[in-house]
């Protein structure tokens, strides 16, 4: 800072919000090189990072645990891993990829970097906050890798009893701890969405106008906050059932273990849509950004977005169709499940008429929409099967259950994470990448899921139940087909790393705008400087207002 | 409204304020969530199982219960006060006030230990070895979910307490200054009002249900 700047510093600088040093102008990632300036940051977009930073390594942590799963099922015997190692191997990859990656994934990373900047304000509403759910979160994630290390927990993600209350000999509570631990840092980050769109958005940023990124974020939060709490209450029931014995599951002592079910999937089926409507968000910016043309019905996609967190929390009773709870119950719970169909039908058809006639350019955010849009219909499809009442029966606990929601979690919200860092990276890092490397690997990942997943959905409907590891040998040629599947994704989901990393210091400057599209984000400079914006911007227009042709007037 | 310190990334006191107000409410909102699967689970055994849950409901303290109702509200009386006396920048007046919750606050626990003790004592505590007066299944889980349900909101008081005593020693050793601060006496304030509520539900519910 030169003297003259110095001198002429104003006083109350906390409060006007500007940056207070050149360099803090510049960049924010050049604003403060120290450990502490990064850990004890109340910037959005630095927290941003670290989420990023740190849900990638529990990326690939959940993805090793994939691995050992995939290696095993080559053969139809059980020759790597025991039999408790397998329950143990399929358990930590759930726990770790639901909770330490896909609900955290997109809110986390791109909600908090980008929701500040697209609806004009310095910040969100509570920054310290903010920095505490990072906290929260992370002592979560190292219980969680405490529990792996201690010999791990053999009930499947879904802690269900009475298995996990009565049977199971390993660290139940500990994990069940780790994740009622995670559940404070999604409710923190979700109050603190929430009261940033309401109350932090810039001048003519009205609520017609929000990007669809951040209506999409809004709903996820509503979901957080009214469902997280359900799933808190279960795991201390669970807790208090193993630790001091109140068999609230325990049917010898009056307890009912179909009530787990109820409540575990009263939070983990909207949790679903906490992992998925994020990803929706995400495409709905690269398909108007890819097609250089407004998006089709707005309201509409904003409205769906609301819809199906709605629709989301009365839909939990589908898990138990083969459960033993009433019929009527199932019939309704069937129908309201079928109903999701209509605002995630809504989206897909408005992207692909967003698209029509669009100047499509094939950059790889784009590739990744497009596998996006191709997963996430197989996967939505199949989940109409799933919900008829009848067909269930038949494919329950099966493989086929298995692919279904891979092909949502997975080929969806995975491939629009992956769309949303090659989109956003230049940026949230101010540099370039190799589009060609890109494009390979958004092609690699369709490819390689596809290879993965398809095969199980044959497996499920030939009869495979999930969670065996010891199966009928006329399974294998198609357990081999997943496994070689799974060996390409992984390498495609390697290699954006190795191109991304190398673009940070040799790739060139990406420019403010670099796609070119249109959001109160792309008008900072890349990388954004420490407080988003000198001077707070005023809105006076549409959202996604790109040129539109008229025939017979631009040609 | 009084001068009030506008932190990043505010540049209005009154969106700042409406901002920490939302918030809080939403945190509520969510803590309504935490409680209602609670009593989703006791008001369903209550219908399904009429007899045994009134009969295992006979055997709470109602007086006890009753008793704490009416110190719950009391407090909560004393913290709307100290808020008001918070925002009119009445220091010490809110010290007072508050100190006066916090008193209430441990008569009601104190008088919950009690009743736990006693409860223990004539074997209605739903451990094994010790839930000898314990008679029917439906019983066993009504005296778990009892004992859950109020855990959880002695939790929840414990917790005001601490923050209630938090206020008392910023307010006197100055680094919560009234009337500038006064939103976090009023944040905490809300916190307290919704324990009180949670408790006005959990009696009726609970002790009531006969």
């Amino acid at each position: 800072m030169t003297d003259f700047a110095e001198a002429h510093r104003p006083s109350n600088l906390s409060q006007t919000g500007l940056s207070e040093t050149e360099t803090e102008r510049v960049s924010y990632l050049r604003a403060g090189h120290s450990l502490s300036s990064w850990l004890f940051t109340t910037d959005h977009k630095r927290i941003a990072i670290l989420y990023l930073i740190s849900i990638t390594f529990f990326f690939f942590v959940g993805g090793a645990a994939a691995a050992l799963i995939r290696l095993d099922l080559l053969t139809p015997k059980a020759d790597l891993l025991t039999n408790e190692g397998y329950n143990r191997a399929f358990t930590i990859h759930g726990v770790i990829m639901v909770w330490f990656f896909l609900i955290p994934s997109i809110p986390n990373t791109f909600g908090n970097f980008l929701v500040p900047l697209m609806i004009g304000a310095r910040d969100l509403a509570f920054p310290r906050l903010n920095l505490l759910s990072w906290y929260i979160f992370m002592l979560a994630g190292l219980f969680t890798l405490f529990v792996l290390i201690a010999g791990g927990v053999d009930t499947g993600w879904t802690f269900y009893t009475p298995l996990s209350s009565m049977f199971a000999h390993a660290n139940v509570v500990l994990a069940a701890t780790a994740v009622f631990i995670a559940g404070f840092s999604s409710i923190l980050t979700g109050i603190n969405f929430i009261v940033t769109t309401h109350k932090l958005r810039c001048p003519g940023m009205t609520w017609g106008r929000l990007p669809l990124f951040v209506w999409s974020i809004y709903a996820t939060s509503l979901v957080l906050v009214l469902a997280t709490p359900v799933l808190s209450i279960t795991l201390v029931l669970i807790a208090a059932e193993r630790l001091f014995g109140l068999g609230i599951f325990n049917p010898a002592l009056g307890g009912d273990p179909l009530l787990y079910q109820h409540l575990f999937w009263f939070y983990s089926h909207p949790a679903v849509y906490i992992m998925v409507l994020p990803a929706l968000g995400v495409v709905s910016e690269l398909v108007a950004a890819a097609a250089h043309k407004p998006i089709f019905g707005y309201q509409f996609v904003a409205g769906s977005s609301l819809a199906i967190a709605v629709i989301g929390f009365f839909v939990w009773g589908h898990h138990m169709f083969v459960a033993g709870q009433s019929m009527y119950a199932s019939a309704v719970f069937s129908f309201l499940s079928l109903l999701v169909a209509v605002p995630s039908g809504i989206k897909v058809y408005n992207w692909t008429a967003t698209l029509y006639k669009g100047h499509i350019s094939l950059d790889p955010p784009f590739l990744f929409a497009m596998a996006f849009i191709g997963l996430f219909v197989v996967g939505g499809l199949t989940g109409l099967i799933l919900a008829m009442l009848a067909v269930d029966v038949h494919v329950h606990d099966t493989y086929f259950v298995v692919a279904h929601f891979h092909y949502i979690m997975v080929g969806g919200t995975v491939s629009a994470f992956f769309g949303a860092l090659h989109f956003w990276w230049p940026k949230m890092i101010g540099r370039k990448y190799s589009l060609v490397w890109g494009r390979l690997s958004a092609i690699f990942i369709f490819l390689g899921f596809n290879l993965t997943f398809f095969p199980q959905f044959l497996l499920g409907y030939w009869g495979m139940p999930r969670r065996y590891h010891v199966y009928a040998p006329q399974f294998q040629v198609l357990h081999v087909f997943s496994s070689t599947g799974a060996s390409v994704l992984a390498v495609a989901y390697l290699v954006p790393f190795l191109y991304l990393f190398y673009s940070m210091r040799y790739g060139e400057p990406a420019g403010d705008n670099p796609w070119p599209a249109i959001g109160l984000e792309w008008t900072t400079p890349s990388p954004p400087p420490k407080h988003n914006f000198a001077k707070i911007p005023v809105v006076s227009g549409p959202p996604y207002d790109y040129h539109v042709e008229i025939e017979g007037k631009d040609g | 409204m009084v001068e009030t310190l506008v932190t990043e990334p505010y540049s209005d006191p009154r969106q700042q304020h409406d901002a920490a107000m939302m918030g809080m409410y939403i945190f509520l909102g969510n803590e309504v969530m935490l409680f209602g699967g609670l009593f989703a689970v006791a008001l369903y055994t209550r219908l399904v199982h009429t007899k045994e849950a009134v009969a295992a409901s006979r055997a709470l303290h109602y007086g006890i219960g009753g008793t704490n109702t009416a110190i719950l509200l009391t407090s909560s009386l004393c913290i709307a006060l100290a808020v008001e006396a918070g925002r009119q920048g009445e220091r010490k007046l809110a010290i007072r006030w508050l100190i006066g919750a916090i008193v209430l606050g441990l008569g009601f626990l104190s008088l919950k230990g009690y009743e736990y003790l006693e409860e223990f004592q004539e074997g209605l505590m739903p451990f094994t070895g010790f839930d000898t007066a314990i008679k029917t299944p439906v019983q066993h889980l009504y005296m778990d979910l009892y004992l859950i349900a109020t855990g959880l909101h002695a939790l929840h008081m414990v917790i005001g307490v601490g923050l209630l005593a938090y206020l008392v020693i910023g307010l006197s050793k100055r680094w919560i200054v009234v009337p500038e601060r006064a939103i976090t006496l009023i944040v905490v304030g809300l916190y307290w009002h919704f324990v009180d509520a949670v408790w006005v539900f959990l009696y009726p519910v609970l002790y009531l249900a006969r």
